[in-house]
Formats: structure tokens, sequence, C-alpha cells
């Protein structure tokens, strides 16, 4: 059942409305999970995430206990125009909730996603890095509500669950600001913008399946699911780019690495040259690698997950 | 008066270098320092460091600084946002002034932000000439960020109409300004009428103001600078919003500065295919426009003035 979660006039002539997917088991009003994603318009690894869980809902009517809602679309007008922010606005999206109702539009339908998810027993917020890089499916904690999420993220099928710190400007988030109203919510990332992987997507519906059995949502075995890998950021190294160019990989995503390895070069066409070879500065896992290739000085290359994991 | 490169960008595959740089004026005391544009379309802040440039290189030449006077003025960071079109940053769209203090070895708008704070740290005074958010247009006026680090009542010494403290949320908790008063600068934004169009007589009176501030720390000899306005001090929190409910074509009937009765029509929303009233947005009370958005249509739901009342 599509229900509208929030909704607003648009200038000319057109309606700007949050929808969602409602899917009702047994005892409806006994749990409920919110399935959200497309708060940046530029990642769409949620959109299969969505209508596959729906189609594997659907043949699970039976087994389901409580409600499903599944959000594929924060952001539609980011998503329709190939655009990661709020078309016409200054602020990314996770920048402005809790939102509010006597703002801007894009803030009165943030309160208005506010109102719709809080309460329910879990939330998960699908994303997908952004276009540059690409992300191993992994579970983002901030460390200020890692005791309430860390083992609910563990339920989840993701490779790695990385527990962050905590800096104010993450406060206007969505997660943050459910959280901070007692609606666990957990942060997915994976892969890269603009393109989807249906591997990934499979495994975290494994996990979600996984994770509403747990909350007493699926009366059936839950799929069995992958340990992650839990770290913080001491083990995370970053590798940015000094030169500007273009960035030609040495190697794969997800590969291991050994200190010292040549992780990529950036080359400069125009000349024939290279302008930097980017060597690992640990031994580890490569769990960010960047994807598009135009590469400014500053540019983020990868991060590394070293330490008693690597 | 000394020119000086701060720093070089060469950051993007296939543009020449871009060299961002500082004037200084005086001596080398870290009295002032005042930023210009930073995004691409600041071009009302650009154009009002650039007189801000002209004024004191004549007042220094004519001896009217002070002996322990020093001020660094940075007319423009935005050249690479500028020249394209661009508000932000033009590969990853991100906003420099939502990453101070800036960190030298993480992403290409992190490191620049690096390199204008570098610059910047360390003065007794910052002013930063910048924008909001939203577009729009606003009566001239010193704005603080009410951290508790400083004194904001210094802000009366520009002389604008009006001195407004906010509150910090958590997205301004990476602007310059926030930072520099972190990093022990007394600081204020200036906002001007414009952003992205030039108003030669709005950015005249915002540099009088700065040099009527350089004037009351007894930084300038003899001027004969005009005698500014009697200052109004403003809580963000106490500003009148006012919405429209309806979308549409805005026509503005009211702009910032004018004064305003209760119930006086503000604006009018007209639908975009037959010109009828939509919405007659009034205001709810008697008092004078600080703010107007600066659009030709506009959603539902959105802040259309607010008023001092
Ligand atoms: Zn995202």
């Amino acid at each position: 059942m599509i229900k509208e979660v929030i909704s607003a006039e648009l200038s000319v002539g057109e309606t700007l409305m949050i929808q969602k997917n409602r899917i009702e088991g047994a005892d409806a009003a006994s749990h409920r999970l919110a399935v959200v994603t497309g708060t940046h318009g530029d990642e769409l690894e949620g959109q299969y995430v969505a209508w596959q869980l729906a189609r594997t809902l659907a043949k699970k009517k039976n087994a389901l206990c409580g409600t499903v809602d599944i959000y594929p679309a924060l952001n539609p007008l980011g998503i329709s125009t190939i655009y990661r922010g709020l078309p016409g606005f200054d602020l990314d999206m996770n920048r402005i909730f809790p939102g509010s109702r006597d703002e801007t539009m894009y803030e009165y339908i943030a309160d208005g996603i506010m109102r719709d998810i809080q309460g329910a027993d879990l939330c998960i917020d699908i994303h997908a890095s952004n276009i540059f890089l690409r992300e191993i499916p992994q579970v983002r904690i901030n460390e200020k509500s890692a005791d309430v999420l860390t083992p609910l993220a563990r339920l989840l099928n993701m490779d790695f669950i990385w527990i962050h710190s905590a800096a104010t400007v993450l406060e206007s988030t969505l997660a943050y600001s459910l959280n901070a109203l007692h609606t666990p919510t957990l942060v997915v990332e994976m892969g890269v913008g603009m393109r989807i992987t249906k591997s990934y997507g499979d495994q975290l519906i494994t996990g979600i399946l996984s994770v509403m059995r747990h909350l007493g949502m699926l009366k059936e075995p839950a799929p069995p699911v992958a340990p992650p890998i839990v770290s913080t950021d001491g083990s995370v190294s970053f590798v940015n780019a000094n030169e500007s160019g273009f960035f030609i990989p040495q190697v794969r995503h997800a590969d291991r690495v050994e200190q010292g390895q040549l992780l990529g070069l950036i080359a400069d066409p125009m000349s024939g040259g290279i302008q930097e070879r980017l060597l690992s500065p640990i031994s580890g896992l490569v769990f960010t690698l960047r994807e598009y290739p135009v590469v400014n000085e500053g540019s983020l290359i990868a991060r590394i997950l070293g330490g008693s994991a690597g | 008066m000394r020119k000086e490169t701060l720093f070089t960008i060469d950051a993007l595959p296939y543009r020449q270098p871009i060299s961002v740089y500082g004037y200084y004026f005086g001596t080398d005391a870290k009295t002032l320092a005042v930023m210009g544009a930073i995004r691409g379309d600041e071009f009302q802040q650009m154009y009002t460091a650039a007189r801000l440039v002209n004024r004191l290189s004549h007042l220094e030449s004519q001896g009217r600084l002070s002996e322990s006077c020093g001020i660094l003025v940075v007319p423009c960071a935005g050249q690479f946002s500028m020249n394209v079109s661009h508000r932000f940053w033009p590969l990853d769209n991100t906003d420099i002034n939502r990453m101070f203090p800036g960190y030298e070895a993480g992403e290409t708008t992190q490191r620049l932000a690096a390199r204008i704070f570098e610059a910047l740290k360390g003065y007794h005074w910052g002013v930063h000439l910048t924008s909001l958010y939203l577009p729009g247009d606003f009566a001239p006026h010193i704005r603080v960020m009410d951290t508790g680090l400083q004194k904001n009542d210094k802000g009366l010494d520009f002389g604008l109409p009006y001195l407004v403290s906010r509150d910090p949320h958590p997205y301004d908790t990476t602007t310059l300004n926030y930072n520099w008063q972190v990093w022990e600068t007394n600081t204020f934004s200036l906002y001007t009428r414009a952003t992205d169009s030039i108003d030669e007589q709005s950015a005249d009176e915002a540099v009088d103001s700065i040099l009527r501030f350089l004037a009351k720390l007894d930084m300038l000899r003899e001027h004969d600078l005009p005698p500014g306005t009697q200052t109004q001090k403003l809580d963000e929190k106490n500003l009148v919003t006012i919405h429209n409910k309806a979308a549409g074509i805005l026509l503005r009937r009211r702009g910032p500065g004018d004064r305003i009765s209760r119930n006086e029509t503000a604006a009018l929303i007209i639908d975009p295919y037959t010109s009828e009233i939509r919405e007659e947005i009034r205001s709810p009370s008697d008092g004078v426009i600080f703010f107007a958005r600066h659009a030709q249509i506009l959603p539902s739901h959105t802040v259309v003035f607010r008023v001092i009342p």
C-alpha cells in the first residue's frame, strides 16, 4: 500500500510528495521497521534494495509480523535530476534534520519525514557513498550511540562496522536526529553513486531479514549472516591525492594490500607523465577506492582498514 | 599596500594555476583581517572588498593609518567557481565555508579552507563579507555568532543599522565565522543588501562601516567618514518570519529596510498560468523588513520575509 508521508506544492504546477510502501503482516501495530533511502539524489544502491525487499516480503507475507515501511526516495527531486543535493537549496539534505515547520520547504519536508519515522523499532538509512568512491558494504555508527546500535548492526550482514567519532556538524543528519529521539537508526554505506551493485543489495536484504527475525517481525528462521569486522577511527588510514590529474588504479576494490604497495597512479594525459604514485600507508583492506577518475589535489583515493583486521 | 600571493590553487586538471592574493596595509601588526568572496556568486562581497582595498591604499598613502595598525584584505578566494558559474567547488559541489578550520591533509576544499584560515588566523579582529544559504536581500547588518567567546557589542562600532546575534546551529560550526572565534579572533559577518548582483551604494556603506570600526579602535587619523547610524541590537530568534502557503510567482511589494504595518501586504503569490492572486502575504505585525527572499518563483511553506517587530 503506497502512502503519502508529507507533501508540498512546488512553484509551478507540481507537488513534491514523499511516499512510502507500507507492507503489513499479522498484528501490524506490534512492530515497525523503516527502510529509507534516496536522501542523496546521486545514490542509487538503495533503489534496488527497496524494490527487491518489497518483492521478498510479498512472498513472506504469512511469516511477517508487524509493519515494514519502505521509503525509496527522501529526495525525489535530487534523484530525478541526477543531483546529490536538494535542487535550488544550498544545504545537503542530511544537514537539515530534524527539520522545521517554519523555515523553508525542504525543512518542512524533513520535519514531516522525521514525524513519520519516529517511534519505529528500527530505521535503516541506506546510502551509496557518492559518485567518486566505491565502498564495501558497511554500517557507520556514531560513537555516541555505539552501545545501542552495534548489536543490531552485527545482524545486518555487512562486511564492516565503522564506529566513528562524534562531530557537531553531524548532529543534523537523519540518523543522529532519530537516534536522539530514541528511534534506533543504522546508516548503511555501500557501493558507489549512480550505479546499482546487485550483489551488495542482496547481501543487505539477507541482513534486513535477519534483523527482522531478531525484532520478532519474521516467524521463520533467519538466513545466516557473516560476522562483520568492527572497527573505530584508529584502524582507518586515508590516502588523498597531492596532485591533480586522472586516477589509474593498480589494485581492485576490497583487495588486501601490503604497506608500501602501489594503489594507483595520478596520470597527466597532456604530457604522458605520472604526477604521483600513491602507496598504501599500512597493510590492510581497501574498503574505499576511488571510482571517478578526475582527481583534484586533496581528492580522496582510498581508505585502508588496518590493525588486527589486516 | 603590499600585495602577496597567499597560496596558489592548481587543484584542477586542464586549468591554469589560480593565485589567491592578500592585500596588506600598515604594519605587521595583526589588527584586522577582512575576507571577501569565498563562494562563486559572492560578487557583491568581492566588489566590497575590492573597494576597501582601494580606500585603504589611499588612506595609507596619505599616512592616515595609525602606527600600530596592520590590515589584511582578501578580496576573493572563489575564482575557480566564479569563472565557471558555480557557487561551490565545481567538482564535488562542496562549500569551502562549511570546511573550516580546514585540514591540510584532507579533501580539496578542506585544504583550501586550511590555506585561507592560515592567512586569516591570529588577527585580533575579523570581518567576513558573506552570504546566506537562502538567496535574498538584507537590511545592511553585522551578524555575530553567539559562541560566548567574544564581546559581541563591539559590533555596534560599525554603525550599520543592525547588529544581529545568532545561536549557532550544528551546520554553523564549520563556517569561517565560528572557527575564527574559536581561534580567538573577534569575528563579525557583514551583510550588505545584495549577493549575486553589484550594489555600489550598499558596498560603499559597508566599506565606510569597516573604516568607522577602525576609527573607533583609534587606527585611523583624521577621518572624514559619515557618522553611521544608531545601531539596533537584535536576536535572530526574535525576528518574525513571514511564510507563504501557496506556490507560484513571487511579486514583492516591500523590500529590506522598508517599514510595514500589521496586515499590510508585503508580497503576492500569483498563479503562474493566469496571474490570479493565490495568496496575499501580509505582515503579522508592525515593523521593518530585515530580510526579503530574492526569487522569481517560490514553492509552498518557505520563508519570504523576516521582520523586525
Ligand atoms: Zn548519502
